[in-house]
């Protein structure tokens, strides 16, 4: 069939599609190969030189045609209102088989009244149009990976089914939506298409959720969303999805979404409603006020990781530029800061080194600190399609996240280790390689530092980094970090995934290093399948470091001191630049607490709710004399500001983001913006009005810019993203279409570095009054503060943040799955219900922090990473007690949300109105 | 923690990464490079003056290595002002 399909020959087909393996069950696609018998279907029939092949005769036609009218003997008539009018493959097949009438009628036993499953939000099964052609079974199998769904029963009675014939909704399903999108007839279609029809125009951008960035066609009626589709041609997922960034959408309407600018004087007073104009001059009035009576430096910004290349680009730009200091970061700083920071000094470059397809020729995969089946689903399924054609697996977790066992899929090893001794299983991990021999002696003479080499090797090779030594920190059998070692440096292409689980500890970059000492010393880096892989958490961190968001480096990861390079800036810019580094993020807290930081810009991030030691920094908010909040919504952090502009969704605007594997793709305008500007817009109006001039008529212009003073990014254009899909940077003269795989003959660096990465344990000690350890993750459904997930149908997954314990310690504590527990820490307390689960070890605690009045960040403390600061929101040690009321600072929290909330009653700002 | 406290902290976080260089000369030299790079001058000058009337809580590394921030600090703006 493909061998016809490329030759430029159309076969009736119902049961075949691109996205998964031929099955040859509809029978429609029957064709005539000379010398053989019978009717042979052309799907599952492979192509051989010589083949003479017949794919339209009468007698095919015939049979064809009876095919089809068994078919539609048993399938609803209704045409003209089923919602897959317009793109029904089944009547594109009977058109095309030339189907004219149907001898059977509908007296027989049929599927016409077959039941409805609507329990899913945003898709509904109606069984009576199935034609069993098994492709939402093998979609989820193949293209997903979950095994949702099955047919059951034989014959006549086959239908499609939910894990054990439960509904959707209480299946295995994960609402990836691979089978509504594989399905040949409205049996299983998107609620928004059943209630809106058929889109008239659709555009390609990209998901603005996770660092997957997975390509989308948006399709259009007008200015309204009619769905988001799955790019077949995205080079990140090649079209696969996931629930949030295939359905969770309905955020960009939220009808607490604010669409107008509004200033107050103090966080008691109620919001007033401005113009554009007066909400701009009123923020840049009082930026350049705080200046004078404080300082230059007393303001600062913050970029958005969720906000394009070019917004964040802008923002630090004015920070630099137009504030005349460099106080500005982002939201990076308390996620993969260690990555950028450990990776530099060891390979020369803060990036991953792969691209997702990598993962293909992986051999063994090694997965540290990351969920990527809930934080990455998109990858995760590709991971998991690499694992069952026999890739083995490595799992270092605390938990036991899903990928540890999944169907046809089980980890070689789980490495089940105590939080907080990261570095101490790295090292004991290195501590094998170096004292069996396994080292790649070749690769490291010829590629890394000898002297920095000697120097680990020995210091690996030290009897206190044995895992029998480290066996009573870490808590893993020396048997299995031997085992896992071996398997790592012997099995072939070993791939290492790594994410927040890495770097949210006060040893985050140390761990970093350890790991890229672990992929030099196996000469595991430089090829596919192999490689150093942090995976990024929202759709554009990599893009926002990328663009110089830390206060010590320009674009390109370049510091500010270097007089060369600020010299370039300065030219361009035509302003005098600072030669230091300015505040990142809790320095900012802390400055602010002296009295010394008082105003701040703060672009698409929730710093209230995402920071650690909640209560630390809304009290150095409270310090401020000017927070200007720009986002879609009031969130946490806005509470405390003063002035608010209302920001641009992903869908109204035009830029790029840039995903995990350095791949920049383009984010297209499908709606004009809400609040009538697009983000980067804004930016450029306060530059303006502070007094610093900027004129950018189209983002694209400032990409050029961006290209002009980024030798990383010198061959990146709109134009060139346009012609090629999407680029991964390095894009230079020498790498004029991108680079997907870094290091390759030598390090970015030169000579790749190894760094001794000796463990310190953290400060963070349990005690009796604190037993356990507290850490924390993420779920699919959801997408980190959930300021977009909340306010979408997500929340039929997961309504409210759970706290795992062991059913060891919970009945010492007398808790019951679902009861009311007290978390206190050294920081504070709040109160979580309790999900009894051996998921979780003994001694440590699990909770997820996607909802504000959850407090998970009112326990973490202000540990954070020795080199970047970086909280340690994995490790705190905490008490869990039965109780039956919320805790102090959820009563206040309350309060006050509700409080701010009527400081908005009659402002009439909201979308829609 | 006041913030000079927490100043002392995140300095003996660094010194306590690079106490693993066999030289401590090196070891001090990766602190006083660390805190040059990525910290404000602020926050140096705060630790450093901290440092003259107070030496608890400070690392023997540190306190060194802080000590040599001051002085680099000082040769740079002496060399800045006679330019």
């Amino acid at each position: 069939m493909r061998a016809a399909a490329i030759a430029g020959t159309a076969i009736p087909k119902l049961c075949a599609t691109e996205q998964i393996e031929a099955f040859g069950s509809c029978r429609l696609c029957l064709v005539q190969i000379e010398g053989v018998k019978g009717l042979p279907a052309s799907c599952t029939t492979p192509v051989a030189a010589g083949m003479k092949v017949t794919t339209q005769s009468r007698q095919l036609a015939e049979v064809r045609r009876g095919v089809m009218e068994l078919y539609i003997s048993d399938h609803p008539l209704d045409c003209l209102t089923c919602p897959a009018n317009g793109h029904c493959e089944l009547q594109d097949m009977a058109g095309a088989v030339g189907l004219r009438e149907v001898r059977y009628g509908y007296a027989g036993a049929n599927h016409l009244d077959a039941k409805k499953d609507t329990s899913n939000p945003y898709f509904t099964f109606d069984a009576s149009k199935c034609i069993v052609c098994s492709r939402c079974v093998r979609a989820c199998d193949e293209q997903q990976g979950t095994f949702a769904l099955t047919i059951q029963g034989r014959g006549f009675d086959s239908t499609v089914a939910a894990s054990q014939n439960e509904t959707f909704m209480d299946s295995e399903c994960v609402s990836c939506g691979a089978c509504v999108q594989a399905c040949p007839t409205a049996t299983l279609s998107e609620n928004s298409l059943i209630e809106k029809g058929q889109a008239e125009h659709s555009v390609v951008t990209t998901c603005a959720y996770c660092g997957v960035g997975c390509s989308f066609r948006a399709e259009m009626q007008g200015q309204e969303l009619v769905r988001m589709v799955p790019n077949k041609n995205g080079q990140a997922n090649h079209g696969h999805s996931c629930v949030k960034g295939r359905f969770a959408i309905g955020y960009a309407t939220h009808p607490e979404r604010i669409v107008k600018p509004m200033i107050r004087a103090k966080i008691t007073d109620p919001w007033r409603e401005v113009g554009w104009q007066e909400a701009i001059a009123h923020a840049a009035s009082e930026l350049k006020r705080i200046q004078r009576e404080y300082g230059r430096d007393s303001i600062g910004g913050i970029t958005s990781s969720r906000c394009t290349n070019e917004e964040t680009y802008l923002v630090q730009k004015l920070v630099r530029a137009g504030f005349g200091n460099n106080n500005v970061d982002t939201c990076a700083r308390v996620c993969h800061s260690p990555t950028g920071y450990g990776l530099k000094n060891t390979l020369g470059e803060s990036a991953g080194t792969q691209n997702f397809d990598s993962v293909m020729k992986a051999d063994v995969i090694f997965v540290i600190g990351a969920n990527p089946t809930d934080g990455h689903p998109v990858f995760a399924s590709q991971m998991k399609r690499r694992l069952r054609q026999g890739a083995r697996l490595i799992v270092a977790d605390p938990r036991r996240i899903d990928l540890v066992r999944t169907p046809h899929i089980e980890a070689a090893h789980h490495l089940k280790l105590r939080p907080g001794t990261n570095v101490a299983l790295i090292n004991s991990l290195a501590h094998v390689i170096v004292t069996e021999g396994l080292v790649d002696e070749s690769f490291v003479a010829a590629r890394c530092e000898t002297p920095a080499l000697e120097r680990w090797r020995q210091f690996a090779a030290a009897e206190r980094n044995s895992p029998e030594s480290m066996e009573a920190v870490t808590g893993v059998p020396a048997a299995q970090v031997r085992a896992a070692a071996r398997l790592y440096a012997t099995a072939g292409n070993g791939a290492i995934y790594y994410g927040l689980g890495v770097t949210e500890h006060s040893q985050g970059s140390t761990m970093v290093m350890g790991i890229a000492n672990l992929a030099m010393a196996t000469g595991n880096i430089g090829r596919e399948g192999v490689g150093v892989n942090p995976l990024r958490g929202q759709n554009n961190v990599q893009g926002s470091c990328d663009m110089g968001s830390f206060p010590h480096e320009f674009p390109g990861y370049r510091h500010v001191g270097d007089d060369v390079v600020r010299a370039t800036f300065e030219r361009d810019w035509g302003v005098r630049l600072q030669s230091e580094p300015g505040l990142r993020i809790p320095n900012m807290f802390e400055a602010a607490l002296d009295g010394e930081f008082k105003g701040l810009y703060i672009e698409g991030e929730d710093i209230a709710q995402s920071d650690p030691n909640t209560q630390h920094v809304t009290a150095a908010l409270l310090s401020m004399e000017c927070i200007i909040v720009q986002d879609l919504f009031l969130n946490e952090s806005a509470k405390y500001a003063h002035v608010f502009l209302p920001g641009a969704s992903f869908l109204e605007k035009d830029g790029t983001f840039t995903n995990a594997e350095r791949r920049i793709s383009r984010v297209r305008k499908v709606m004009e913006p809400k609040s009538g500007h697009a983000d980067w817009e804004i930016t450029q109006s306060l530059a303006n009005a502070l007094g610093y001039p900027m004129n950018y008529a189209h983002p694209s212009e400032i990409m050029d810019e961006i290209a002009r003073l980024t030798p990383t990014f010198a061959g990146v254009s709109f134009e060139r993203i346009e012609r090629l899909g999407s680029i991964q940077w390095p894009c230079d003269p020498s790498h004029p279409e991108g680079t997907p795989t870094m290091h390759v003959n030598e390090f970015v660096r030169g000579k790749g570095k190894f760094l001794v990465t000796e463990y310190v344990p953290t400060a963070e000690k349990v005690t009796a009054k604190f037993p356990l350890i507290l850490t924390t993750g993420r779920i699919l459904s959801q997408y980190n503060v959930g300021a977009q997930t909340r306010r979408t149908a997500n929340n039929a997954w997961h309504q409210e943040d759970r706290l795992e314990i062991h059913p060891h310690d919970a009945e010492e504590r007398g808790i019951g799955e679902g009861d009311w527990v007290g978390i206190a820490s050294r920081a504070g307390e709040t109160v979580l219900r309790a999900r009894v689960t051996d998921r979780v070890q003994p001694g440590v605690v699990y909770t997820t922090f996607h909802f504000p009045d959850s407090g998970a960040n009112v326990i973490t403390t202000d540990n954070s990473d020795w080199a970047t600061n970086c909280p340690e929101y994995k490790v705190t040690a905490v008490q869990a007690t039965r109780v039956n009321q919320p805790s102090e600072w959820q009563k206040r929290f309350r309060e006050f949300s509700e409080n701010q909330d009527s400081l908005l009653q009659g402002a009439d700002v909201f979308v829609g109105k | 923690m006041s913030s000079d406290e927490h100043l002392i902290k995140m300095a003996n976080d660094i010194a306590d990464f690079f106490r693993a260089e066999p030289l401590r000369e090196d070891a001090i030299g990766g602190i006083v490079n660390h805190i040059l790079k990525y910290w404000t001058r602020r926050m140096r000058e705060k630790l450093i003056e901290h440092l003259r009337g107070d030496t608890a809580g400070f690392d023997d590394l540190t306190l060194e290595a802080v000590r040599r921030v001051a002085a680099q600090m000082a040769a740079k703006d002496a060399g800045t002002a006679s330019a």
